[in-house]
């Protein structure tokens, strides 16, 4: 589904990815752990297509397409959905229009009829039922005044009604406490399937306790220096980064 | 992406705002009885004899055009105006019928036509909207719909024109009551030349059943409109009233110059709503319609009410500020503007809150969103006199800007003489960031589409006091006005 080959990536100069590669396939979820500055949230943006990072060398495809060519609504349309990290604030605008908006796009370029209004409702209660979303945030506009947990929450909930193949989570865990991981984590493992996949970003163990990953793997330096399984991460958690560096 | 190709797809979008076209665009061929340019006496004379006036109308003409002689044109906006050549001007354009119109089948059907491209079908409106239609072109009303049903009621609402025939009285006890013809330079000149307008009246208790609607248009080459709407609220009446206006796409500059008075008796409400979509001239801001217009409403009795939407997208050059003069016990004003400006328009528009009974109160919110070369600017009085016991008033001015290339700036003035009243301004100056289009974006819509959300999100307080059909009017001609204009 995602193939990252020998990716290198410059901000403004700076070499921040260097000779990544990674392979995600349908069905699986994949955990990519690192320190603070290792590329984490750098390799998110660049597979969602944001501005701002020079592709120097290397690729990246995406069923089979280079998504280098793609601007960031076609990657969207083609199933590429990112969890921000701090998803910003859109005052006036509820989520209600908002998933409307994104859907109705989504399914013209699928070439599939619009929803009725009817449908629509039915298909976002259906959705927020699934995540545990409660109705007034629905209601409210895009993020504005929500909670760190609320804005997460909201997140997954968009996750499930783009009904996305490829998920990357950036860092979705941070700020949460439990009860709000336990609701991303219970989203995030509903919503798996044999047909999507979920890269899942993040610098504490902790939210692989709920969410259980196929791979894990470690982003130092612009790199992947150790990929293992979930004991991996129990590994990193007990020693830290610094027996990974040389 | 990297920096170059964005620059590179701003330029591109840009120039698609270029070749955007304005929908209302066309003009239609009609016979015109339109006399010769200039400005001097002998035109008011020749106006004021073609509308068959009283002595008593002629003599405010009159009046006023030796007043406006004696006064310069302002330049306190932020505006750049260039010289405007009153004597190239034809100050009375009226397309040719027959004089008594009884029904819609005697109105010229190029005109029917005209309205109904601009979405204004008469016929439709009398049928099913509800809505009741004045339509000016160019210098004169050519159809008031509705009349009968608001006759019932004893509503009058007829082109001021057959206000003056009809209703001298009425008119004449309240023209220029809340705007005097010296209030300004503009204001001067349109009480000397109107050629035709809108007259409203809503007797005592009455509440008016349906939206009472206005739409102007400018045709004629070389014509000026100066249209005159009065509206006049008897004690505990209530009005909800809708102005729109469009006009032809001329290379040369157009000159409106309208004047609005409204007189909110005890307990009566007024609200006026504009969607404004004058031709804003093309992308190098060649052509257009100048847009000098008074409008004012006296909340002359004790708990009377009046309150101003408008939502500004057209005309190359916007002077405008809708206000309220608060002079009943516990009366209320209220302004809510988006203002739009893209490539080289100008818009210098707000309000002023006069309090002078006590406990008034007034709420101003304020939009603007300046997009391209264009210049945006809220210009503001808020007065509490020393009377205005207890005066209130609330002001919020944002401002959104697209782009690096165009300017925003807000004005405030406050005078207070009152130690009892409270006056709250808060402002805000921002810009649609590069993370809110990537998070739209991400979720699928394209630049242009995650624009349009934000801006309609962003003057989403104020297209809510739109009645409904204008709201969604106006949320279109907002994504119309800002078509490629990427931030």
């Amino acid at each position: 589904m995602l193939k990252i080959k020998d990716l290198v990536v410059t901000v403004e100069g700076k070499t921040i990815l260097n000779g990544l590669n990674l392979e995600v396939k349908p069905g699986e979820v994949h955990a990519i752990m690192g320190p603070n500055g290792s590329g984490k949230s750098t390799l998110a943006n660049v597979i969602s297509g944001k501005d701002g990072y020079e592709v120097v060398s290397g690729s990246i495809t995406y069923q089979g397409k280079d998504i280098m060519e793609m601007d960031v609504e076609e990657r969207a349309r083609e199933g590429i959905f990112m969890g921000f990290q701090y998803p910003v604030e859109i005052p006036g605008v509820s989520m209600n229009n908002f998933m409307r908006t994104a859907i109705d796009e989504i399914r013209k370029y699928k070439n599939q009829e619009p929803f009725t209004a009817a449908q629509f409702l039915k298909f976002m209660k259906d959705k927020k039922e699934l995540v545990g979303l409660h109705d007034s945030l629905a209601g409210r506009s895009v993020n504005e005044g929500f909670s760190g947990g609320e804005k997460k929450k909201n997140e997954i909930f968009q996750m499930a009604m783009l009904e996305p193949k490829l998920s990357i989570l950036d860092e979705t865990d941070s700020g949460l406490d439990i009860d709000a991981l336990k609701i991303v984590a219970n989203g995030v493992n509903t919503l798996k399937s044999d047909d999507n996949a979920t890269v899942v970003i993040t610098h504490y163990q902790r939210l692989l306790d709920y969410i259980i990953p196929d791979y894990v793997h470690v982003l130092y330096d612009g790199k992947i220096v150790k990929s293992g399984d979930k004991t991996l991460a129990y590994e990193l958690e007990e020693k830290g980064y610094e027996w990974l560096k040389d | 992406m990297e920096a170059n190709d964005k620059k590179q797809n701003q330029d591109k979008v840009l120039n698609e705002v270029a070749n955007s076209d304005y929908k209302y665009g066309f003009v239609t061929n009609v016979d015109s009885d339109t006399i010769p340019k200039g400005l001097n006496e002998d035109v008011i004379r020749l106006i004021s004899q073609k509308k068959n006036e009283p002595q008593w109308l002629l003599d405010y003409r009159l009046d006023a055009y030796h007043k406006f002689m004696n006064m310069p044109q302002p330049d306190w906006a932020h505006l750049e105006i260039p010289p405007i050549d009153l004597q190239n001007i034809v100050y009375y354009s009226a397309p040719k019928t027959k004089p008594d119109k009884e029904s819609l089948d005697e109105v010229d059907p190029e005109l029917l036509d005209t309205f109904n491209k601009l979405g204004i079908p008469l016929e439709e409106q009398k049928a099913l909207s509800g809505v009741a239609v004045d339509a000016v072109f160019d210098s004169v009303s050519v159809k008031t719909t509705f009349q009968d049903t608001l006759e019932e009621k004893g509503i009058i609402f007829c082109s001021f024109s057959e206000a003056v025939q009809n209703h001298p009285e009425l008119v004449r006890q309240h023209l220029g009551s809340v705007v005097p013809p010296d209030d300004n330079y503009f204001a001067a000149l349109n009480s000397a030349v109107f050629s035709d307008g809108s007259f409203c009246y809503i007797p005592k208790g009455v509440k008016s059943p349906v939206e009472l609607s206005t739409y102007f248009r400018i045709n004629a080459a070389n014509t000026g409109q100066f249209e005159r709407t009065l509206i006049v609220a008897e004690d505990d009446s209530y009005v909800s009233y809708l102005e729109g206006c469009t006009a032809p796409q001329r290379d040369e500059n157009q000159l409106h110059a309208a004047i609005v008075e409204i007189v909110a008796n005890k307990g009566a409400e007024v609200k006026y709503s504009t969607v404004q979509n004058w031709y804003p001239g093309n992308k190098e801001g060649k052509g257009g319609i100048y847009n000098f217009v008074t409008k004012r409403g006296l909340a002359k009795g004790a708990n009377s009410k009046i309150s101003w939407t408008q939502v500004e997208t057209g005309s190359s050059i916007t002077w405008k500020y809708p206000s309220c003069i608060l002079m009943g016990d516990n009366s209320i004003g209220e302004f809510y503007s988006v203002a739009v400006t893209n490539n080289y328009q100008q818009a210098d528009t707000g309000s002023k809150m006069i309090h002078i009974g006590k406990n008034t109160k007034s709420t101003i919110i304020s939009k603007g969103i300046s997009a391209g070369y264009s210049q945006n600017s809220y210009r503001g009085l808020v007065k509490m006199t020393g009377k205005a016991e207890n005066g209130r008033n609330f002001s919020q001015c944002d401002s959104l800007l697209l782009g690096d290339k165009c300017g925003a700036h807000t004005w405030p003035y406050i005078n207070t003489f009152n130690e009892s009243s409270i006056v709250e301004h808060e402002a805000t100056t921002s810009k649609i960031s590069d993370d809110q289009l990537f998070y739209c974006q991400q979720r699928g819509l394209d630049e242009e589409q995650s624009i349009n959300l934000i801006v309609n999100g962003y003057a989403k307080e104020v297209l809510n006091k739109l009645p409904m059909e204008f709201a969604v009017e106006a949320q279109k001609l907002l994504s119309i006005s800002l078509e490629g204009s990427v931030g």
